[in-house]
């Protein structure tokens, strides 16, 4: 299969980014500098990510909300404009076919940024349910994450409209005189921008943040790791159509008018199952892994209980360069996901002991104001 | 592009070898290897004592991407390992024909290091891969 490439791929290349394909895009998995450095760098300073493989999508045209209601439990209607939400599609029987985060830009019209591995089906998944909205994919529009304590002072330089920003806030700004639309938000639990453009402009502004003492180009490897420190699903390792939003400790992403009780309850694939699940528990949850020691675990790896029974299984995991060790998330038996219990990981014939550890495992940084 | 000092030999499966002064086989990852893995964060080392056929599993380099197997590229016994990589790992990508050494053995026999890929044939593998 031909990659599909990203209109930063030149810049890349100049940058001496090693390539990997990833969802069907040829990706930088790292720099010259290597994953452990880039994700300090962004801990430290500022990283630029190239995350133009994902999907963005907009619905426009009276009842938007409704329609994505139909599909979300999240509170769509009560978006404010320009505010944003973390939301799931959920199918009838409560898995989780995607996480995206939907922008209201005005009262009828949002914009959806989704997952490139699930796009394709997304974008059906939407089309589907149109009740006589437009969808419109920006097939010509990067993506750039700038990500880290100094992103806002950056920004500020590069910027200043966009600079004010609080977290899962967004508003439409112009650099270089291309229009640009730019959120508080981002998935390495630093403070930080997405900025969408338009794909012809995207080089400039990449090479004019990269211009900026603070700021270095970080890879997919990085992004992995950071997100995970923070605590943070990846679709596809902790989030998949078999796992619930309620399993997946995303309960908080099912918004209080739309739950059981709330004033437009249910209504989206697969309430009914989420609501039982709300109150029986499900019998695995999400919990973080720290290991004892210096050996990595791998995405999975089963977990034992202290006698040896296996409970459970890694969904993602990786050195922690913040927390200088070997972390993962799994999914266990619920009774053993109290911080602190102490399993073993079989990993390459071994059994390493490893700790419940309460997420994130590095604190989130959000500027909320 | 990696380096690959002329005076070692190499195995087909990323090892290098140097034959020391007093008879000993020194032996750590090429720098074509180490890159090819990224950022090392551990290195599992043999126990002193151990006595390796050519090829036997000596141990294992996990870096952030992947977990590798290491080979012995020659028969002996280990008489020393590198136990400074236990706490700094990333010695092995800064440093990887020297102070990212791994073990040393007493070869069996001196003429298996003969054997092994000139830096020359080994550079041309890592082109052909």
């Amino acid at each position: 299969m031909t990659l599909l490439h990203t209109p930063l791929d030149a810049l890349h290349r100049e940058l001496g980014a090693k390539m990997v394909p990833f969802a069907g895009y040829d990706m930088p998995v790292q720099y010259p500098a290597g994953i452990i450095s880039e994700h300090l760098h962004t801990r430290q300073a500022a990283g630029l990510f190239d995350v133009s493989h994902m999907g963005q999508i907009i619905i426009e045209g009276p009842g938007s909300a409704a329609t994505l209601e139909s599909l979300v439990p999240a509170d769509v209607d009560g978006l404010a404009d320009n505010r944003q939400t973390y939301a799931v599609f959920t199918n009838a029987q409560g898995g989780i076919l995607d996480d995206l985060i939907i922008t209201r830009w005005s009262q009828d019209t949002f914009f959806l940024v989704v997952n490139a591995g699930c796009k394709t089906q997304d974008i059906a998944h939407l089309r589907a349910h149109l009740s006589g909205q437009t969808l419109t994919v920006l097939e010509d529009h990067a993506l750039l994450a700038l990500q880290g304590p100094a992103a806002r002072e950056v920004m500020h330089s590069v910027c200043g409209d966009a600079a004010e920003l609080r977290f899962m806030q967004g508003r439409p700004a112009v650099i270089n005189g291309v229009n640009v639309y730019i959120t508080c938000s981002g998935y390495t639990g630093e403070d930080g921008f997405e900025i969408s453009v338009p794909g012809a402009a995207a080089a400039n502004l990449a090479r004019r943040l990269l211009g900026e003492k603070l700021v270095e180009a970080v890879g997919l490897g990085a992004r992995d790791s950071l997100r995970l420190e923070a605590g943070l699903c990846l679709y596809g390792h902790e989030l998949t159509a078999q796992i619930d939003p309620v399993q997946a400790g995303l309960g908080w992403s099912i918004s209080q008018p739309r739950r059981a009780e709330g004033e437009r309850a249910g209504g989206f694939p697969g309430a009914d199952v989420i609501f039982r699940r709300m109150v029986d528990k499900p019998a695995l949850r999400r919990v973080g892994l720290r290991v004892n020691g210096k050996r990595p675990v791998r995405e999975g790896q089963s977990v034992l209980d202290e006698s040896g029974r296996q409970v459970g299984e890694i969904c993602s995991a990786c050195y922690g360069a913040s927390v200088g060790g070997p972390i993962a998330m799994a999914y266990i038996n619920r009774e053993l996901g109290l911080p602190g219990t102490k399993l073993l990981v079989v990993s390459r014939g071994k059994q390493l002991p490893v700790t419940v550890t309460p997420m994130p495992f590095n604190p989130q940084r959000y500027f909320r104001g | 592009m990696s380096q690959t000092p002329s005076e070692l030999r190499y195995a087909v499966t990323h090892e290098w070898a140097r034959r020391e002064e007093d008879g000993t086989v020194t032996v750590g990852i090429t720098d074509h290897a180490q890159e090819a893995l990224g950022d090392v964060v551990f290195v599992e080392l043999p126990d002193v004592g151990t006595v390796f056929a050519a090829a036997d599993d000596a141990g294992v380099v996990e870096s952030v991407k992947a977990a590798s197997d290491v080979y012995a590229p020659v028969s002996g016994e280990v008489i020393s390992i590198n136990s400074t990589l236990e706490e700094e790992p990333e010695t092995v990508n800064s440093d990887p024909y020297n102070d990212g050494w791994f073990y040393k053995l007493q070869p069996a026999d001196s003429s298996e290091l003969e054997a092994l890929l000139s830096a020359e044939n080994y550079q041309q593998q890592c082109e052909d891969e």
